[in-house]
């Protein structure tokens, strides 16, 4: 199988669904000419021109907006944020009416809508430009959420959301679009609203998306040269939130850990750990673990940032406390 | 308040002194005047929930620059939008039934007074957002650019809406990609309680075009000929050039922003003065000068639009409740929907 980067397979996803589907656009500011900020849109304007893929002024409510305007009128656009911090100026649209337009028009109309976006810090960006809200959109009924953490999760899943008749967030990360995995070539699908064990294990549990899948997989792999088998559940549809792997592993290993990139209060790991309780709550022999950002805004400094984010040791550490093994 | 016309070009006059034309105009004023006349009785009646804004005073401009418009072209409104959908072709019945948040509504009572929709009828919504919906309607101007086809979108808004990001954007891209678009800024002098003068740095909205190198035109409101006689031309440049335009047209609001408000912060002797240029008697006058119409056809005509009204209301209130075991329905699309 070929091995791409995620920013590769995210690209091979755009440029076969483009080829697939006349309706299928794209737009953003420097998506085009520049080949976009993390080059994921690269070659493509070239490709397909400029009609199909549209450099945009730097307006994020026009460009969600518009989006919105030509998904209800036939075509299917793929909006790009430059990073998920600059969204904010076009919530409005986002919350208020992609996710609402099919249902307070009665089912009339359909917003088949994807925005791509990449949260994350680590990169010594400060306060404005770090964060992951993912949360935010997951709490949204009317709007899908996924946040793959490997190449191939990347192209099937980006596929699948442009084939979706619903506004999807698809949510990447600055952190890894340089990391490399198996891809397959041409139609691979991944499902919105499947989430998906990525490692077998027996211990304990640890669920993350996105980067922080990465982050898990390492503490994984970490914890087992000290005996401890460590399932990891990549949460990468985080609405609809498909909580059977998770609540299948917690029946086997009586102990969660929740990673998220995010803040924990309101947040992915909060709302994991709630559904574990209603639903496998006697199986569980510890209080469900969250790990998460430190409650501030992200950091300049390079030691406090990394402090700031949650990281490989985070997770061993707490695993092995969860199991009184520290 | 005295609204100069801005001079532009007439198209020949020849368009307007058709008969059946001006006649249309006067009925759709109409209808839209007694709808608005019955809602409000509803709503006091207590048959209407939440927010209610009526287009009572406002009917020259809504039929003058909708009428203009062919069945396949778009409009996009706002919460002040119940004569809007009708001028566009949505039965009264079922504007009625949404209002009343019944099952045979626009928007099957999920939306409400707020949020009429059809998409058979190119009606894409009433948004309760002030300036939401234009950068929404510039999506649909692309998409009629990208499948060339020559409809044409009409983003209809308040004037309150013009002082907001979302419209400056709007103009800016449907200026810079050439969109087949309409702005029409409905400029009743108010946004809520606060005069235009209070709230925007230029009080001529039709100004706001030239920031954007963009047709501006400023119309009487209350005049319907005059206001159809500019929207056919932007349109025409709309559909033809796919050149966009902002059209303003200086009207009133007879009753108050909303069924809830007291309406203290303007006087009755100005509210007296705009009743005095009241678009459907003025247009009647014209229609009876011209020999057109007759005090006795205007009071059939009168009878007619009542008794539509009336039978709206009868539709809405024997229309059934949604079911509560479709609470659910809609939230997402589900694979193949329309
Ligand atoms: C973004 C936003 N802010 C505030 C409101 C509350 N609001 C509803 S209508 C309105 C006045 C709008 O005035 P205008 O645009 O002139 O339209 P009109 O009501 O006069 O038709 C306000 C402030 C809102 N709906 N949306
Ligand atoms: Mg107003």
């Amino acid at each position: 199988m070929p091995v791409l980067t995620m920013r590769d397979a995210l690209n091979q996803a755009l440029r076969e669904e483009m080829k697939r589907d006349e309706s299928v656009f794209l737009l953003g500011e420097d998506i085009g000419l520049y080949d976009g900020s993390f080059k994921v849109t690269r070659g493509l304007m070239k490709e397909f021109g400029e009609k199909r893929v549209l450099d945009t002024p730097i307006a994020e409510e026009i460009i969600v907006g518009a989006a919105i305007g030509a998904a209800m009128s036939g075509l299917r656009p793929v909006a790009e944020m430059m990073t998920v911090n600059f969204i904010m100026v076009a919530m409005d649209q986002v919350v208020n009416a992609a996710a609402h337009i099919r249902y307070m028009f009665g089912g009339g109309t359909k917003v088949p809508l994807v925005i791509r976006t990449p949260g994350g810090g680590g990169h010594q960006l400060g306060a404005q430009h770090s964060h992951s809200h993912e949360n935010w959109f997951a709490h949204v009924p009317g709007l899908k959420v996924v946040a793959p953490g490997t190449p191939a999760d990347a192209k099937g899943m980006l596929k699948s959301a442009i084939r979706d008749d619903n506004p999807v967030m698809f949510i990447e990360n600055e952190g890894t679009y340089a990391v490399k995995g198996e891809v397959p070539d041409g139609e691979h699908l991944v499902p919105l609203d499947k989430n998906d064990v990525k490692r077998q294990g027996d211990d304990i549990t640890i669920c993350a998306h996105s980067r922080m899948l990465i982050v898990a997989m390492d503490a994984a792999t970490e914890l087992e040269k000290e005996g401890i088998s460590a399932e990891v559940v990549d949460m990468r549809a985080l609405r609809p939130l498909d909580m059977m792997p998770v609540i299948e592993s917690v029946k086997k290993t009586s102990r969660l850990i929740t990673v998220e990139e995010g803040w924990r209060s309101y947040g992915v790991g909060a709302e994991i750990a709630s559904r574990v309780y209603e639903e496998a709550f006697d199986y569980l022999d510890a209080p469900v673990a969250r790990i998460g950002a430190a409650e501030v805004p992200a950091p300049y400094n390079k030691r406090l940032e990394k402090i700031a984010f949650p990281g490989k040791a985070d997770v061993v550490v707490t695993a092995k406390a969860l199991l009184g093994k520290n | 308040m005295k609204v100069e016309q801005r001079p532009a070009e007439s198209k020949s006059p020849a368009t307007l002194s058709d008969k059946a034309t001006l006649l249309k105009l006067h009925r759709e004023m109409l209808l839209v005047r007694r709808f608005e006349e019955k809602t409000a009785e509803m709503y006091q009646a207590a048959k209407i929930g939440g927010f209610c804004h009526l287009n009572i005073g406002e009917e020259a401009t809504i039929v003058g620059t909708i009428s203009s418009l062919r069945p396949d072209d778009y409009v996009y409104s706002t919460y002040r939008e119940h004569g809007h959908a009708i001028a566009k072709g949505i039965e009264p019945n079922a504007v009625m039934a949404e209002l009343f948040g019944k099952e045979t509504g626009t928007s099957h009572g999920r939306g409400g007074s707020m949020h009429l929709f059809s998409q058979e009828h190119r009606f894409y919504g009433g948004y309760a957002i002030v300036g939401q919906a234009l950068p929404i309607a510039c999506g649909t101007g692309y998409s009629i650019t990208y499948r060339e086809r020559d409809e044409v979108v009409m983003s209809i808004f308040g004037d309150g809406a013009t002082n907001i990001g979302a419209f400056h954007e709007s103009l800016n891209v449907a200026k810079l990609w050439h969109l087949p678009i309409v702005f029409v800024c409905v400029n009743n002098l108010y946004g809520m309680g606060t005069a235009v003068n209070r709230a925007s740095a230029v009080t001529e909205i039709w100004k706001k075009a030239c920031a954007y190198n963009m047709t501006g035109e400023r119309v009487d409101g209350m005049d319907v000929l005059a206001v159809r006689r500019i929207t056919d031309q932007l349109v025409e440049q709309a559909r033809a050039k796919h050149e966009p335009s902002l059209l303003e047209c200086v009207t009133y609001r007879y009753r108050g922003h909303s069924m809830s408000d007291p309406d203290t912060y303007r006087g009755k002797d100005e509210i007296k003065e705009w009743q005095g240029r009241d678009p459907i008697l003025t247009l009647g006058d014209h229609l009876k000068q011209q020999k057109l119409l007759t005090d006795q056809e205007i009071q059939k005509i009168d009878e007619e639009v009542t008794a539509e009204v009336e039978a709206a209301v009868k539709f809405a209130e024997e229309s059934p409740e949604p079911d509560p075991k479709e609470l659910f329905r809609d939230v997402y699309a589900e694979a193949g929907a329309a």
